[in-house]
């Protein structure tokens, strides 16, 4: 059965565990709390966050930390709902 | 409820495409109930924009380690716990 990227329990490594400890940047602190904002107002839930992290490209995913890929779900799951529309942050991020 | 502490189940090995919580690694693989947790929302379709009712049944999951992997070299006797909705179960002997 193949699967899907982020359902890797069990995958077989050679790779280190990296067990540093990581400092939170403050747009990783943002980042949580505007999940958290979404979710108590009702405009996004954590079944929709985490089918958006699961529609990554591999590749991205693999790639991405663990708040890149929040952020990328929430664009993702913002923009179907229509809150965003498509390209909006990159054009206020002038990129 | 369809299953009670105590009870045999195996976790159903089907595919599903898109969103949901029953890993690939405890598709087939057989356990035993440890508890009721409660009733939610059905993430496979709260996901997708939807209500995600009817709730369903939410249980506890105890497997032996060896057979969730088959060879485990860790300790004899070591268990493995997860959290499986009621329609990821099938009666198992």
């Amino acid at each position: 059965m193949e699967r899907a990227v982020h359902d890797r329990g069990g995958w077989q490594t050679d790779a280190a565990i990296d067990r540093r400890e990581h400092e939170l940047a403050d747009w990783e602190v943002l980042m949580d709390s505007i999940v958290g904002t979404l979710g108590q107002s009702g405009v996004m839930n954590v079944d929709e966050l985490r089918r958006g992290i699961e529609s990554m490209p591999r590749a991205e995913y693999e790639t991405a930390s663990y708040y890149e890929r929040w952020l990328y779900s929430v664009e993702t799951i913002l923009a179907e709902k229509g809150v965003l529309a498509s390209g909006e942050l990159d054009a206020r991020l002038g990129t | 409820m369809r299953y009670g502490p105590g009870q045999t189940v195996r976790v159903a090995a089907r595919r599903h495409e898109g969103h949901h919580r029953t890993p690939a690694y405890l598709k087939g693989k057989r356990g035993t109930v440890e508890r009721v947790h409660a009733r939610f929302r059905n993430p496979e379709t709260h996901a997708y924009g939807l209500d995600g009712l009817p709730e369903q049944p939410l249980y506890l999951v105890r497997f032996e380690q060896e057979d969730v992997w088959g060879e485990y070299p860790g300790i004899a006797g070591d268990r493995l716990y997860a959290d499986v909705f009621e329609h990821w179960l099938e009666e198992a002997e």
